[in-house]
């Protein structure tokens, strides 16, 4: 058990490494201020598909599809795919690697999926279980309305505590460090999964359903208390603490919560869903949601960073929300959780 | 993270502090100010018809027949959602409103065939309004007939 630190958290013995990554977006993710910085950006929201959810399952596929293309391997180097979605019963990611023909494991932590994700692959790498797993989170904003919300063309206000789910995939290549340096990869020092700190589900008695911020602003404080607790770490040690997609009001509540705690990460955080919409001009009200914005927005915008060591060491803290619209309509909280990610550059 | 009752309310003091309210009196005034045009057009519609000789009964009839066909065209044409975003309840509560909410849910799960998807989820949105609607109705008839 020397992998396992503190109550809740691992440290890598061999951190893997994160050989690639890719994301692939919608329209208004392309106009958002990350747009020019994603691999690819589809004008049509459909992706020539008929439906909505066959349209997210092709943003899984391709997400994937490159991010094995850019690492240089062969698809069948990947030992595992493991990937999740907020659809029912996961099909956005299981229709999406159908035809991948590859060992699969599907993972649902809603918003969080990707931090799950990274953190398991990881540790099935670093456990010696395989060279390369695939880790990748996705979202579409038009099958969340309607999982979620009401039909589209429905004429109806949003709160400004309502938040935008982003339409896309993101995906990363986790391979064991003997690969490195500059195998395979665009990236000539791959940045490494040093340690993650899992999340335990916290729930603050949130019901509104247009107010996730608020309901996973606490998941993401008690993991963020946790994580520096376990690895006995200030906050200050990271460049930048990006959490999933709390939006700008759950930011407010959750340094608010880390105060109450005694840290103060106002310097150095941010958060994903802040990141990749502006809100004055696209009209997103408290920011970008769902699977796909820590993982896009991870892929886009940090990964690049840790790869030019313009961030040295950074904290991805993915939060999602675990209710769905039954348990909303039957009066039930919101149950959140949170999963943090440490991600080192490499050569540091 | 601490979760009894006293902290769950201390916390959601704390998210009532920072998330902000909907603009009341602005979404009221342009509700307002929109529902009333929707309403001015449809009187409009129904003096031209009873200009044009059409009974009073029959002239009412036609013209909720052409402001649903509006509202289920401009729903078709995905306006009607962008006119609801910022007229809120002024484009909820006309005839329009509820010709856009069974018209939106038709469109969007058409695709799950023309049985089980359209016809079926069609009243995902208008079916309580029908359901309570009738139900009203009859109490305010029994009242009507009792009270006469």
């Amino acid at each position: 058990m020397d992998k396992h630190i503190g109550k809740q958290s691992i440290r890598f013995q061999n951190p893997p490494v994160i050989v690639s990554v890719s994301s692939v977006a919608g329209p208004k993710e392309g106009e958002g201020p990350l747009g020019s910085r994603m691999d690819r950006v589809s004008q049509d929201i459909l992706l020539g598909k008929e439906t909505w959810e066959k349209a997210e399952s092709e943003y899984v596929r391709q997400g994937i599809e490159l991010a094995v293309e850019k690492s240089g391997l062969p698809l069948s180097g990947i030992q595992y795919i493991l990937a999740g979605d907020l659809l029912n019963q996961a099909i956005g990611t299981s229709f999406g690697v159908r035809s991948l023909q590859r060992p699969f494991l599907g993972l649902f932590g809603a918003c969080s999926t990707i931090g799950e994700a990274m953190m398991l692959g990881a540790a099935l790498v670093d456990g010696g279980f395989a060279d390369y797993v695939a880790a990748s989170a996705s979202s579409h904003f038009c099958s969340a309305e309607k999982t979620f919300r009401f039909p589209l063309e429905l004429g109806s206000q949003r709160p400004p505590t309502a938040s935008w789910t982003v339409t896309g995939g993101g995906a990363m290549i986790i391979g064991a460090p003997e690969a490195e340096p500059g195998r395979y990869g665009a990236c000539e020092e791959c940045p490494r999964v040093t340690a993650a700190t899992t999340g335990k589900i916290v729930d603050m008695g949130i019901k509104d359903a247009n107010n996730m911020g608020a309901a996973m602003a606490p998941a993401a404080a008690d993991v963020l208390t946790r994580h520096f607790e376990d690895l006995n770490i200030r906050p200050e040690e990271y460049d930048v603490i990006a959490t999933g997609d709390l939006g700008h009001f759950g930011r407010e509540i959750l340094f608010r919560l880390m105060l109450e705690a005694g840290y103060d990460i106002s310097g150095n955080t941010t958060d994903c869903g802040i990141e990749i919409f502006d809100r004055d001009q696209q009209d997103t009200h408290a920011g970008g949601s769902g699977c796909a914005c820590a993982a896009v927005t991870f892929a886009a915008y940090f990964y690049p960073q840790l790869c030019s060591k313009r961030i040295k060491k950074f904290l991805l803290v993915p939060t999602g929300a675990l209710m769905n619209s039954t348990t909303v309509q039957q009066g039930e909280s919101i149950p959140a959780i949170a999963h943090a990610v440490r991600i080192e550059a490499g050569g540091v | 993270m601490e979760s009894s009752e006293s902290a769950k309310k201390q916390y959601q003091d704390l998210v009532e502090e920072i998330s902000p309210n909907s603009r009341l009196w602005v979404d009221c005034l342009k509700a307002f100010v929109t529902g009333g045009l929707i309403c001015c057009v449809g009187q409009w519609l129904n003096n031209l018809l009873i200009a044009a000789r059409v009974s009073k009964d029959a002239a009412g009839t036609y013209t909720g027949v052409i402001l649903i066909f509006c509202g289920v065209l401009l729903t078709g044409l995905g306006y009607y959602d962008k006119l609801g975003k910022y007229a809120g309840a002024g484009t909820v509560v006309p005839i329009t409103g509820f010709a856009n909410s069974v018209a939106a849910p038709a469109i969007e799960f058409k695709k799950e065939g023309f049985v089980l998807g359209m016809a079926a989820k069609m009243f995902l949105v208008a079916g309580p309004v029908i359901v309570y609607g009738a139900l009203a109705s009859v109490l305010v008839g029994l009242f009507y007939y009792f009270s006469r």
